[in-house]
């Protein structure tokens, strides 16, 4: 197969970015679309260019770590699915494509298809986990759970921030990933003690990231490769009014 | 030589670690406050690590080369976590789960560090479940178990096809937690590309700023490594892009010895290599072996037929295929355990029979599974796999059988590390994968997540207090220390060393060619000759490396390709070393198989000579490693073979 690709270039943060024509041949179907980069920059090396920096690690889907922007969806054009899960095959011989970063204004660009992600990790670090030391647990089976809560949770706890959800949205709000860890402790007995203080403590954080409001699109959904569904946003909603108006909860 | 004090607590087995404990030294908390650790890696053992120090006190640093510490290779993983709970009633037990351990390992490990293991497994369950884990539960609120290799009874703890996902996410909130309150400072994107030693002690790391290519220093009064294992040397593996060698490595040439560094687990059942480009392969989880059934065609006509697209799988009939495991292990058949199922997968192979375009796969068939229980039952069972299957091949494999290989997956050899997780060097540790300690010869499922978080959340805050107490009056040592200078400046020439070769080959292709070689004659099945042949072969490619390598870009700036040109300078070492410790090992066990050592086809462990792990001790790049010995002592099990038939 033989594309052509329009790929984002840019140096650092501080220059200007543009998309760089160029055509790749002899692509397998049963490619990834990151071996087919792969083999674009293999080239590239060769020539003595400066290859397409991107980030990627597990290739399995699950470390979300991948982020492209490929011919206007954030991972492409398959359903849930990440872009290291994505293959050529999806395309059709001769194809254009354009190859972009996540563009986000709390998601500052590193060098061509990279950015800086590092907001979500502050995003948790603000509220988004339990406060239990190692060492002070009691015994698992003391607790039990709602089978449907669990399953639930773990629904919600599947995200793995990847940023396609700011990257597909007009307003590049991080709802749909802060309504998700929410969610995932709210849901459990043992995010209890701590959940009107996380829900405001993680939207302040997001807030101060800026992130976008929220405006019920949807775009966040529908490019989530992990399928985290809108009514995760309902809850978080709901957590957050409980918290800022029905309890004396201060951050 | 290095003197390999296990340090080993006296007294019964099952007492050694409770005491321990109790006579361990500590360390007050406002002295913990003025003491600095170091952790490199945030997988399971290195979040957990970090997050149970700072919660103790300690002034924590912590360094990823990832974009954020939650996406550590850790994150990958699927089937569960052992646990001696017996929620199930079953019959298990903290001896029971110890004694499996050390026979999956093929008698290789050290009973002390299993046992602890095992005991400490009941409290991870705990630990995680009080962070929120969403664990597999049953209708009643309970945890719910599954089986896994090597068992007989029902101790894994899973949630769903994500555990490692899962179990991490409870490891980094918490270590999210210690850097909100100002306890963690965390430096992702950041490689450690050197330890640094101040009068045989370690003392701190060179990091490198992957972001613009810069060196820092960081002061540590204790050094931790939590980087993983070393699988990538074989350039395609179930491993993520980015695991490496590189601290381990680095540790290793800094005096710390190397143990075992041949044993390595090649996973039965993965999705096949099909062309040159191919990254990295996929794991199938071994849960699949459960009702799939194994099989290529018995005549090599029919396989050959097959790989040149005139037969399909269903065009074979019923006796003219070789259940090669069934026949061969009639007692545990599909589920006999990891290296016996890759070594008859690659026996077929070799034999002519193997399938697929490069005839370097067999079938896994679920065809008897679909007629005995339906496809709804069978699709339910294994959730995401089938589809995740059909996304890579483009085949249904309800429909057709899949197609599987086997694939490097875990490196049981690791850091030499004593009872204490101390590698031989002062104030350096070696926690999870990076280690050697548990696991033997052979590791069985669920049980790699089980070691990195026991080292992590429930080892290591009590063995470093032992050490550090010491150490209360060691003032931060000041960067421009001639240790730190001369460090920093060997990894800058390095590095400019790569970046002046401006050669022909890409890093990738020496990778490539390093991982060929490691798997054709360090893979499944290893030979004297081989592996003499092999030793050459990396040693010529590595002078290749260093005069004909290219790497683009430039040194002070984001520079993937350095980055990796760096990692891959570590694999064409350590291969050598691992080719060397395969050659030394004269016998077969676990994951290590010589073909001069077996028993028709079954490996033949030498017990009288080799019931040692092997501690090489680093001399010089082109130079012999030196060669200590541990012996392992059994006191509580006897001996066996270990026998599937
Ligand atoms: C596909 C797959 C499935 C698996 N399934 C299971 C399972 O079901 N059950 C089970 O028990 N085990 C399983 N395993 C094995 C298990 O996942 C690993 O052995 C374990 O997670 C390793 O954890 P770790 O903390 O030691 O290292 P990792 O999770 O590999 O973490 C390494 C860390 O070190 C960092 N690092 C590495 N080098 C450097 C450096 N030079 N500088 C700075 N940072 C560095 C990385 O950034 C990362 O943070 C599986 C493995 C794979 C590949
Ligand atoms: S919610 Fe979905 S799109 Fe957003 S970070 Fe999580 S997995 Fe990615
Ligand atoms: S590379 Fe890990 S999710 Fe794509």
């Amino acid at each position: 197969m033989k594309f052509n690709l329009k790929v984002w270039r840019q140096k650092n943060a501080n220059t200007a970015g543009k998309l760089v024509d160029y055509t790749i041949d002899q692509i397998n179907e049963d490619m990834s679309f990151l071996e087919m980069v792969d083999v674009l920059n293999d080239n590239l090396v060769r020539k003595g260019e400066d290859p397409i920096a991107f980030d990627h690690d597990c290739r399995e889907g699950i470390c979300g770590m991948c982020s492209m922007y490929i011919s206007g969806r954030a991972h492409g054009p398959q359903h849930g699915a990440t872009t290291c899960q994505l293959y050529m095959r999806k395309f059709k011989d001769g194809d254009t494509i354009y190859v972009e970063p996540w563009r986000a204004r709390a998601f500052p660009i590193v060098k061509d298809l990279v950015v800086d992600r590092g907001a979500f990790d502050r995003i948790i670090a603000a509220g988004g986990f339990v406060s239990a030391n190692t060492g002070q647990a009691q015994d698992a089976n003391n607790l039990p759970v709602n089978k449907d809560d669990a399953e639930k949770a773990m629904d919600a706890a599947a995200c793995i921030g990847c940023g396609a959800c700011v990257a597909a949205c007009k307003n590049a709000s991080a709802m749909l990933f802060v309504s998700a860890k929410v969610s995932h402790l709210a849901l459990l007995p043992q995010g209890e003690p701590e959940r009107n203080r996380r829900a405001l403590a993680m939207v302040a954080q997001m807030d101060a990231e800026g992130f976008g409001n929220c405006t019920n699109t949807g775009a966040c959904e529908a490019e989530c490769p992990k399928e985290i569904k809108l009514v995760n946003i309902a809850r978080l909603n709901r957590e957050y009014a409980n918290a800022a108006f029905a309890s004396e909860t201060q951050i | 030589m290095a003197t390999l004090d296990s340090k080993i607590p006296e007294g019964p087995l099952d007492e050694k670690w409770s005491s321990y404990k109790e006579h361990a030294k500590l360390v007050n908390p406002a002295n913990k406050r003025r003491l600095e650790v170091i952790v490199v890696g945030t997988g399971l053992a290195g979040a957990s690590a970090a997050a149970s120090l700072a919660e103790l006190g300690y002034k924590v640093k912590t360094f990823c080369f990832q974009d954020s510490p939650r996406r550590a290779h850790s994150i990958a993983a699927q089937g569960g976590i052992n646990s001696a709970k017996n929620y199930k009633n079953d019959g298990d037990s903290v001896h029971r789960l110890f004694y499996d351990t050390i026979k999956g390992g093929d008698f290789r490990a050290r009973e002390a560090n299993v046992y602890r293991l095992a005991e400490v497994s009941v409290n991870i369950i705990d630990q995680c479940v009080a962070q929120g884990v969403p664990f597999a539960r049953e209708y009643g609120g309970m945890l719910d178990n599954r089986s896994f290799g090597g068992a007989q009874v029902s101790r894994t703890f899973y949630a769903r096809g994500q555990t490692g996902q899962q179990l991490l996410l409870g490891a980094y909130q918490a270590l999210e937690r210690q850097i909100g309150l100002g306890n963690v400072t965390q430096y992702s994107r950041h490689e450690m590309v050197d330890v640094v030693t101040i009068d045989g002690k370690a003392r701190g790391i060179i990091a490198k700023d992957l972001k613009t290519g810069k060196l820092e220093r960081h002061f540590g009064h204790a050094v931790l490594l939590c980087t993983g294992g070393y699988g990538n040397v074989f350039f395609l593996s179930t491993n993520a892009m980015g695991s490496n060698v590189t601290a381990a490595w680095k540790a290793y040439k800094k005096g710390a010895c190397f143990a075992n560094p041949c044993y390595t687990q090649i996973h039965p059942t993965c999705i096949p290599v099909t062309g040159d480009y191919q990254s990295k392969l996929t794991l199938m989880s071994e849960s699949l072996r459960n009702d799939g059934r194994v099989w290529v065609p018995k005549s090599a006509e029919d396989a050959k037929a097959i790989r040149e697209g005139k037969k399909g799988p269903l065009d074979i009939k019923e006796e003219d295929r070789d259940y090669y495991l069934e026949r061969k292990y009639p007692s545990f058949g599909n589920l006999c355990p990891r290296d016996i199922a890759s070594r008859a997968a690659k026996e077929a192979c070799d034999d002519g029979r193997g399938v697929g375009k490069t005839g370097l796969a067999v079938y896994l068939d679920f065809a008897d599974a679909i007629n005995r229980l339906g496809v709804d039952v069978v699709k339910a069972r294994y959730g995401e796999l089938f589809p995740m299957y059909q996304n890579i091949t483009n085949q249904d494999p309800l429909k057709t059988p899949m197609m599987i290989y086997p694939a490097v997956h875990y490196t049981m050899g690791g850091l030499w590390v004593d009872y204490e997780l101390m590698t031989s060097v002062q104030g350096l540790y070696a926690l999870g994968e990076a280690n050697f300690s548990d696991h033997g010869a052979n590791r069985l499922g669920a049980s790699a997540l089980m070691q990195g978080l026991a080292d992590g959340y429930f080892v290591i805050p009590y063995t470093i207090g032992n050490y550090l107490s010491g150490d209360i009056f060691t003032k931060p040592i000041d960067l421009n220390h001639p240790a730190f200078v001369e460090a920093e400046n060997a990894a800058q020439e390095r590095m400019q060393k790569l970046m002046s070769i401006k050669g022909k080959r890409t890093v990738d292709d020496f990778h490539k060619a390093l991982g060929k070689i490691m798997w054709e004659y360090c893979g499944m099945a290893r030979s004297a000759e081989g592996l003499t042949k092999a030793r050459k072969m990396i040693q010529d490619l590595r002078k290749e490396f260093w005069s004909d390598v290219a790497v683009p870009g430039e040194i002070n700036d984001f520079n993937p390709e350095l980055d990796k040109a760096m990692r891959v300078a570590d694999f064409l070492e350590q291969g050598e070393l691992m080719v060397v410790d395969a050659l030394n090992r004269n016998e077969s066990c676990g994951g290590h198989y010589r073909v001069e050592f077996q028993d028709q086809g079954e490996a033949k462990r030498d017990d009288e000579q080799y019931a040692y792990v092997a501690a090489w001790e680093f001399t010089g790049v082109d130079a012999e490693p030196i060669l200590n010995k541990e012996e392992l002592k059994y006191e509580n099990i006897k001996l066996q073979v270990r026998s599937y038939k």
